[in-house]
C-alpha cells in the first residue's frame, strides 16, 4: 500500500463526485498538489472555530454571526459592509478567486484539546482551507501551532496575549486583534493624565499566561511613567469569589488597584471591588481607582453598574465614527438587531484580510497568502492605517482606551471612548524580551504537501 | 492582626455559601441515600429565580424617543416598565431595586415544586440502583437544566446587584478599635452570612424539635425500621428533598448580588460542596456545616499575601491539600459515621 | 484461542474487525451527500475513539473489577501527555520513547496516589483521588507554567534540542513519526462516491487498542481478576479470610493509571501538544461517564461508551443551522422552519443538552448500559433460541457500584 502524503479532501471530493456511479474503485496516488486541501471544486471552505459552549460562549456567538455575515458580503450579498470601505479594492464579491465560499463551525469549548480535535476535524474532514476564531490565547496559541503543522493559515480570532505573535508566533498564523504590550503602552499616559504621575498600583492577575504578560505589560508602562507597584497577588483561573483578595487591599498602601482579569474573572473580581466599597475610599489623599487593561463591551456588561467610570483598553468598539466602523455596524446592526462587540469585529476583519491576500496572491496556498499579508499596509477596517508586520504577523494600529460610562442609553451603550492611541505610541521592536526576545521565530510557511 | 481578622470575616462568608449547599447535599444524602449531582444546578436555578423575578419586574413596553437616536440612527426605542404604569415610576424603581430580597418569597414555591417533581418523577425510581447510576442520571439532569438556562439567557453573567440600601460596606475595623478603612466589610456579605446562619439554624431546629423532623432524622438512622412502623417514609423524604432544594436555591438567590450569576455557576460550585461534604462525614449535617466554614476560612488565608510568599500556589490548592490531610487523618472526615458511602 | 476462552476469542475477533474496517464502518455515508455530515471516518475523530476506548478499558479494571471510584484518572492521562511531549522535545520525533515514557510515568505517579488514596474507601476515595487531580489540574495551569507551558500547552518547536534525531532540514516544522511514517499521513481509497481513509496514526493507536483490549480480557479471566472481583463484592470478608487485599486493588490502580498514561502518549503521538485542561475534574467525569454509560465491568462496555460520548462531541457540535436548512430544504418554507426551529435548540451549540438527555435516557431505561442495549437487541432476533452465547453476555452485566 502507497502512503501518500497528507489527504487533500478537497480535490477528492470533486473526483467522488466526478466518479460517482463508476463500480472500480479509483485510487488516487501522489498526483499534484501543490498545499494541503487546495480547492478544485467551485467554492472553498472555510473553518469558523468559536467558543459555543463554556463561559465565552456568548462571545463565540457575536464571533460566528460576524462570520456569516463577512461570508456574506464575500459571496455578493448584504450591502458589502466593510468591503466598500477597505482600501484594498480586490474583492469583488464573487467570492474568494471565483469560488464561492462555504463554511463549516465547530466548538472549541475554550479548552485547547477540543479546539484542536475540531480544527483537526474541518482540515480533515471538510478540506477547511483557513481555521479562525477562538476567544482565548491558549485556543490561539493551541490551534495556531495545529495549523503550523498541518499546513494551514490560521487567522486568530480574539487572543490577547503576547505570546500568539511573541513567544508561541507562527508562520501560518496571523494577529489582528492587539495585545497586552499594546494594552499597557496605551494605557499607561491616559493614566498618568487622569491620575497624577505618583501612584501605588495593587495587581491582581490572573494566574495563567495571559495574565502574565498582561500583569508584566501594565507593570512596566506604568512604572515607566513613575508609578510603583506595591504587591502582584496571582489569583487562580477557578476562583469565583475574590474577597479575599481584595479585602487586603486597603490595607496596603496602594491607591490604585489594576484588575488583570478577562471574562469571568474580571467580572467577579469588579463586582467583589466595587462591593467592597474600595471606589469611595480615599487613600494618600487620592481617590481610590479601578483598572481593567482588557474591556470586552460583551463582558462588561456582566459586571452592570461596576464599570461605570473604569479605564480599560479595547480592539475596536462600535460607537467609532470612522467610514469603516460605520459601515459594519450598519450592516451587522441591520442583520443582527444591535451593535457588534470588537470580538465580531476582529472576525470580520480577519476573513476580509484572508480573502483579499488569497486574490492578491492568486492563490490560495499558505505561503502565497503569508507572503501577500507580510508588511500588508492597509485602511478602512476601522482601526485607521494599519500594517501586518512581517516580523511577527502582528497587525499595528491605534487602539483605544475606554472607560465605563456614566449615563448609559442602552444595554449596548457600556463603553465611552477616552482616547485613540496612536498606532506609533504601541509600537514595539519584534525582539524584545516580552516578546520572547530573539530566540523566538516564526519558523518557515509551511503549505502542507 | 488586622489581615487576620479580615480573612476570618472573608472565610466565614465564603464558608457560609459552602455551608449551605453542603447541607442541602448532606440532607439528601442522608435522608435518601441519594448522591445527587444536580444539586449544583439547583442553587443555579435559585440563582436565576432572582434573574427571572428582576426580568418580570422589569418587563417593559416600548416608547420611541425621537430626540435621541439609536446606534444605527433610528429614533430610539426607550423601555418603559409596566410597573411603573402600576405603581408609579418611584414606587416602582424601589420594588426593581428589592427585586434580590423579593426573589426568596419567589424562590420558595419554585424550588420546593422543581424538589418535588425531581424526587417524584426521577429519583425516587433510583433509591435502589447503585450510586454510579445516580450520579450518571442526576449528573445528565444537571448538563439539562444548565443548558435549558443557557438558552433561554445566554452564557454571560447577569448583573443582578443587592438593593440600594444594601451597597456600601461597614467599617468593622473602626468598630473593633483598629485604625479606620482597615478591616471594611459589604453589607449585603454581612446579609447573606446571617442569612446563611438563619437558615442553618432553622434546618438544625425543624430537625430536632419537630415530630417530622424526628422521624426523618430516625429514617436517616434506620430505613427500614422506620417503614414497618408504619410511617409513611417516603413522603417525608419528598417533602425533605423539597426542602433540600429550596436551601440550595435560597443559597442560590442570595448570593446573586455576591457574584453576577451565570448558567455554569452550579458546576463550579458541585465539587467544592462534594468535597466539603466528604471532609465533613457523609450523612453529618453538622460536619458538613463545619468542614463548609473550614474551608472557606483556610481559603481565605491561602490568599494571603505573606503566605503566598513562602508557598507560591498554595490557593491553588488549600482545599484539596486540607482535604488530603482530613481523610488520612480522619478516616471518615470530620463526623462521619462508620459505614456510609464506605463500601 | 490467544489462551482465551471461545466466546472472549470470539469478541477480540469481533473488536480486531471492527478496529481494521473503522474506516468503512465510520464512513456509511458517500461524500457531497447531506448525511455526509454524519461520516467519522476521518483520521482525527478515529483516532480519538480507539484512544479514549484504551483509557475507558483501563479506568473499568479498576472501576468494574474492584468497584473503586477513581474520579481523578484525567490526571494520569495529563501527566502521561506531558511527560510524552517532554520526550518528543528532548529525545527524538519518533513516538515510541514518547508513548513508552508516558506510561511508566503515569505509572509512577498513579503508585504515588493510589498508595495514599487507597487507604480509604468508597466515596472517600473518590474524593481523595479528585483532590489529586485537581491539584495537578491547578498547579499545571499555573505555577508549573515553565514545566508544562500553562494555558498555552505544550508544544515541540523547531529549536527543541532532540538530541536522538538529525537535525531538521531548514524550514521542515517538527511532526512526531514512527520511523519516518508520519501520524497524519493517509491512504484515500475512493469508491463510487465514498472515500476512506486509512490512516497512520489511526492504525498505530489501534494495535495499541486491541493489545490493551487482549490483556484487559486476561486480567478480566484471571485469578488476579477473580481476587478484584471479590473486594468488590465484599472487602471485609476477603480481609477476615487473612488476605490483604490492598496489594490487589493498588496493583489495580496502576494497572488502569498505566492505561490512562498509554492513552495520553498515544494523544501526544496523534497530535503532539499536551494541555492542563485534560486533567480537569470534567475529564475524569467524562471516563466515568464512559464506562458507566456504555456497561461498567463487562469487557466492551467502555469502548462502547468512549465511541458514543467522542462521536458526540465532534459530529453533533459541527452541526450548525445552516447545515440544517439545507436538510429540511426539500420541505415547504413554512414546515422546514417549523423542523430547523424545533431541532436547532439541540444541535451546535446545544450538543451539551443532547448528550445530557441521552445520558439520562440511557440511565433510565438500561441500567446495564450500551452493553444491555446490545443483549436487548440481540435478544429479540434470538427469540426463543437460548441466548448464551452472544458476544457479549460472555462478561457479566452486572450493575456496578
Amino acid at each position: 500500500m502507497s502512503i501518500i502524503k497528507p489527504t487533500r479532501r478537497g480535490l477528492l471530493r470533486t473526483s467522488a463526485v466526478a466518479g460517482a456511479g463508476l463500480a472500480m474503485p479509483t485510487i488516487f496516488t501522489g498526483s499534484a498538489s501543490a498545499y494541503m486541501n487546495e480547492p478544485t471544486g467551485s467554492s472553498v471552505t472555510l473553518g469558523f472555530n468559536v467558543p459555543q459552549s463554556g463561559p465565552y460562549a456568548d462571545e463565540g456567538a457575536d464571533e460566528l454571526r460576524a462570520y456569516e455575515l463577512a461570508v456574506e458580503h464575500l459571496n455578493g450579498g448584504g450591502d458589502g459592509g466593510m468591503m466598500n470601505t477597505f482600501s484594498s479594492k480586490e474583492l469583488k464579491g464573487n467570492g474568494i478567486l471565483g469560488k464561492k465560499v462555504e463554511y463549516v463551525t465547530g466548538d472549541t469549548q475554550t479548552k485547547a484539546d477540543a479546539a484542536r480535535a475540531s480544527a483537526k476535524s474541518m482540515i480533515e474532514k471538510d478540506g477547511a482551507i483557513m481555521i479562525t476564531g477562538g476567544s482565548s490565547s491558549g485556543v490561539a496559541v493551541a490551534v495556531q501551532a495545529l495549523c503550523q503543522e498541518a499546513g494551514i493559515i490560521f487567522m486568530a480570532g480574539l487572543t490577547h496575549s503576547n505570546d500568539t505573535t511573541g513567544k508561541d508566533k507562527k508562520a501560518n498564523g496571523f494577529r489582528h486583534f492587539f495585545n497586552s504590550y499594546m494594552s499597557g503602552a496605551a494605557l499607561a499616559p491616559v493614566l498618568a493624565n487622569a491620575y497624577g504621575k505618583d501612584r501605588k498600583a495593587y495587581h491582581l492577575t490572573a494566574d495563567y499566561n495571559w495574565g502574565y504578560t498582561t500583569e508584566e505589560a501594565v507593570r512596566e508602562s506604568t512604572e515607566a511613567m513613575g508609578w510603583e507597584t506595591v504587591n502582584a497577588v496571582k489569583t487562580p483561573l477557578t476562583q469565583t469569589d475574590f474577597s479575599s483578595y481584595i479585602a487586603p487591599v486597603l490595607q496596603s498602601d496602594a491607591d490604585v488597584l489594576v484588575l488583570n482579569h478577562y471574562g469571568g474573572n474580571m467580572i467577579n473580581s469588579l463586582t467583589n471591588a466595587v462591593q467592597f466599597g474600595l471606589r469611595d475610599k480615599l487613600v494618600n489623599g487620592k481617590n481610590f481607582e479601578i483598572i481593567v487593561p482588557l474591556y470586552s463591551r460583551l463582558m462588561a456588561r456582566g459586571a452592570g453598574e461596576n464599570v461605570k467610570g473604569i479605564f480599560g483598553s479595547t480592539n475596536w468598539h462600535w460607537s467609532l465614527q470612522d467610514e469603516g466602523s460605520k459601515a459594519f455596524v450598519k450592516s451587522f446592526g441591520e442583520k443582527y438587531g444591535f451593535p457588534p462587540s470588537q470580538a465580531a469585529h476582529t472576525t470580520y476583519c480577519q476573513t476580509l484580510l484572508y480573502a483579499d491576500a488569497a486574490e492578491r496572491a492568486g492563490t490560495f496556498n499558505p505561503c502565497g497568502i503569508a507572503e501577500a499579508l507580510e508588511g500588508f499596509e492597509f485602511d478602512g477596517l476601522g482601526n485607521g492605517k494599519t500594517l501586518y508586520r512581517a516580523e511577527d504577523h502582528q497587525c499595528f494600529k491605534d487602539v483605544l482606551v475606554v472607560k465605563g460610562k456614566e449615563n448609559p442609553t442602552s444595554e449596548f451603550d457600556i463603553l465611552e471612548v477616552v482616547e485613540v492611541t496612536p498606532v506609533s505610541q504601541v509600537t514595539y521592536d519584534a525582539n524584545i524580551p516580552q516578546m520572547g526576545g530573539p530566540e523566538a521565530t516564526l519558523g518557515d510557511c509551511n503549505p502542507g504537501a | 492582626m488586622e489581615a487576620i481578622v479580615l480573612q476570618i470575616l472573608n472565610g466565614l462568608d465564603k464558608g457560609s455559601a459552602y455551608a449551605l449547599i453542603a447541607l442541602g447535599l448532606t440532607l439528601i444524602f442522608g435522608t435518601l441515600g441519594v448522591v445527587n449531582f444536580a444539586h449544583g444546578a439547583l442553587f443555579m436555578i435559585g440563582a436565576f429565580c432572582a434573574v427571572t423575578l428582576s426580568k418580570i419586574l422589569t418587563l417593559s413596553h416600548v416608547v420611541i424617543d425621537a430626540t435621541k437616536k439609536d446606534f444605527l440612527g433610528n429614533p430610539l426605542k426607550v423601555e418603559v416598565p409596566y410597573i411603573y404604569d402600576f405603581v408609579g415610576e418611584n414606587a416602582g424603581n424601589v420594588i426593581i431595586d428589592w427585586a434580590v430580597p423579593l426573589s426568596i418569597l419567589f424562590a420558595i414555591p419554585i424550588m420546593v415544586l422543581i424538589g418535588f417533581i425531581m424526587e417524584r418523577g426521577l429519583i425516587k425510581h433510583f433509591y435502589k440502583r447503585p450510586h454510579a447510576d445516580q450520579i450518571l442520571v442526576t449528573f445528565g439532569l444537571a448538563i439539562v437544566m444548565q443548558e435549558v438556562i443557557k438558552y433561554f439567557y445566554g452564557a454571560n453573567p447577569i448583573p443582578t446587584p443587592a438593593p440600594e440600601a444594601f451597597k456600601g460596606s461597614l467599617d468593622f475595623g473602626a468598630m473593633l478599635g483598629f485604625e479606620a478603612n482597615s478591616i471594611i466589610y459589604p453589607y449585603w456579605r454581612l446579609v447573606y452570612f446571617s442569612f446563611a446562619a438563619v437558615i442553618i439554624g432553622g434546618v438544625f431546629a425543624f430537625l430536632q424539635f419537630t415530630t417530622f423532623g424526628m422521624v426523618v432524622r430516625a429514617g436517616m438512622a434506620d430505613r427500614e425500621t422506620v417503614g414497618l412502623l408504619g410511617i409513611n417514609i417516603d413522603k417525608r423524604f419528598t417533602i425533605m428533598f423539597g426542602l433540600a432544594a429550596a436551601v440550595a436555591g435560597l443559597a442560590g438567590v442570595m448570593y446573586t448580588p455576591i457574584n453576577s450569576p451565570n448558567y455554569h455557576m452550579g458546576m463550579d460550585f458541585l465539587v467544592l460542596s462534594f468535597v466539603v461534604v466528604v471532609v465533613g462525614g457523609m450523612g453529618s449535617l453538622s460536619g458538613a456545616v463545619l468542614a463548609g466554614f473550614l474551608l472557606g476560612i483556610l481559603e481565605s488565608f491561602a490568599s494571603m499575601t505573606a503566605v503566598l510568599e513562602t508557598l507560591p500556589g498554595i490557593n491553588q490548592i488549600i482545599i484539596y491539600l486540607v482535604a488530603i490531610i482530613v481523610l488520612l487523618t480522619r478516616p471518615r472526615g470530620l463526623m462521619g459515621k462508620a459505614g456510609v458511602m464506605e463500601e | 484461542m490467544f489462551g482465551l476462552r471461545k466466546s472472549d476469542s470470539a469478541l477480540l475477533l469481533i473488536v480486531i474487525a471492527l478496529t481494521v474496517l473503522a474506516p468503512f464502518i465510520l464512513n456509511p455515508f458517500p461524500e457531497n451527500s447531506v448525511m455526509a455530515q454524519f461520516n467519522a471516518g476521518y483520521p482525527d475523530l478515529m483516532q480519538r475513539l480507539v484512544i479514549f476506548g484504551i483509557f475507558a478499558i483501563g479506568f473499568n479494571i479498576l472501576f468494574g473489577l474492584t468497584g473503586y471510584l477513581s474520579f481523578g484518572h484525567a490526571a494520569f492521562l495529563g501527566v502521561g501527555s506531558y511527560a510524552g511531549v517532554w520526550m518528543i522535545k528532548l529525545l527524538t520525533l519518533n513516538v515510541i520513547p514518547a508513548i513508552v515514557v508516558s506510561v511508566i510515568v503515569a505509572g509512577a505517579f498513579s503508585l504515588l496516589v493510589g498508595w495514599i488514596s487507597l487507604r480509604r474507601s468508597g466515596i472517600y476515595f473518590s474524593i481523595l483521588t479528585l483532590a489529586f487531580a485537581q491539584m495537578s489540574y491547578a498547579l499545571a495551569y499555573s505555577v508549573l507554567t515553565p514545566i508544562t507551558g500553562g494555558e498555552t500547552g505544550l508544544q515541540p518547536k523547531v529549536g527543541d534540542p532532540r538530541i536522538l534525531d538529525a537535525a531538521l532540514e531548514e524550514g521542515v516544522t517538527p511532526r512526531a513519526n514512527l520511523f519516518g511514517m508520519f501520524m497524519n499521513d493517509s491512504y484515500d481509497m475512493v469508491v463510487g462516491g465514498w472515500i476512506f481513509t486509512f490512516n497512520v496514526g489511526y492504525y498505530i493507536a489501534a494495535i495499541c487498542m486491541v493489545l490493551a483490549f487482549y490483556l484487559s480480557i486476561r486480567i478480566f479471566r484471571s485469578p488476579f481478576g477473580l481476587m478484584l472481583r471479590a473486594v468488590k463484592s465484599n472487602q471485609q470478608r476477603l480481609n477476615y479470610t487473612g488476605i490483604e487485599s490492598k496489594p490487589y486493588t493498588l496493583a489495580a490502580f496502576v494497572i488502569s493509571g498505566m492505561y490512562a498514561g498509554l492513552a495520553g502518549g498515544l494523544l501526544v503521538a496523534m497530535d503532539t501538544q499536551a494541555g492542563a485542561e485534560r486533567m480537569f475534574w470534567t475529564a475524569s467525569g467524562e471516563v466515568v461517564l464512559m464506562t458507566i454509560l456504555g456497561g461498567a465491568g463487562t469487557l466492551i462496555g467502555p469502548v462502547l461508551g468512549a465511541g458514543f460520548i467522542k462521536y458526540f462531541e465532534n459530529i453533533v457540535s459541527k452541526i450548525n443551522a445552516n447545515i440544517l436548512e439545507t436538510w429540511f430544504s426539500f420541505m415547504p418554507d413554512g414546515l422546514s422552519d417549523v423542523f430547523v426551529g424545533i431541532i436547532y435548540p439541540f444541535i451546535g451549540k446545544g450538543w451539551h443538552l443532547t448528550l445530557g438527555i441521552l445520558f439520562m435516557l440511557v440511565v433510565i431505561f438500561l441500567p446495564g448500559g450500551l452493553v444491555q442495549g446490545g443483549q436487548k437487541i440481540a435478544g429479540m432476533f434470538k427469540n426463543k433460541k437460548d441466548g448464551s452465547d452472544s458476544a457479549t453476555s460472555s462478561a457479566s452485566a452486572a450493575p456496578a457500584e
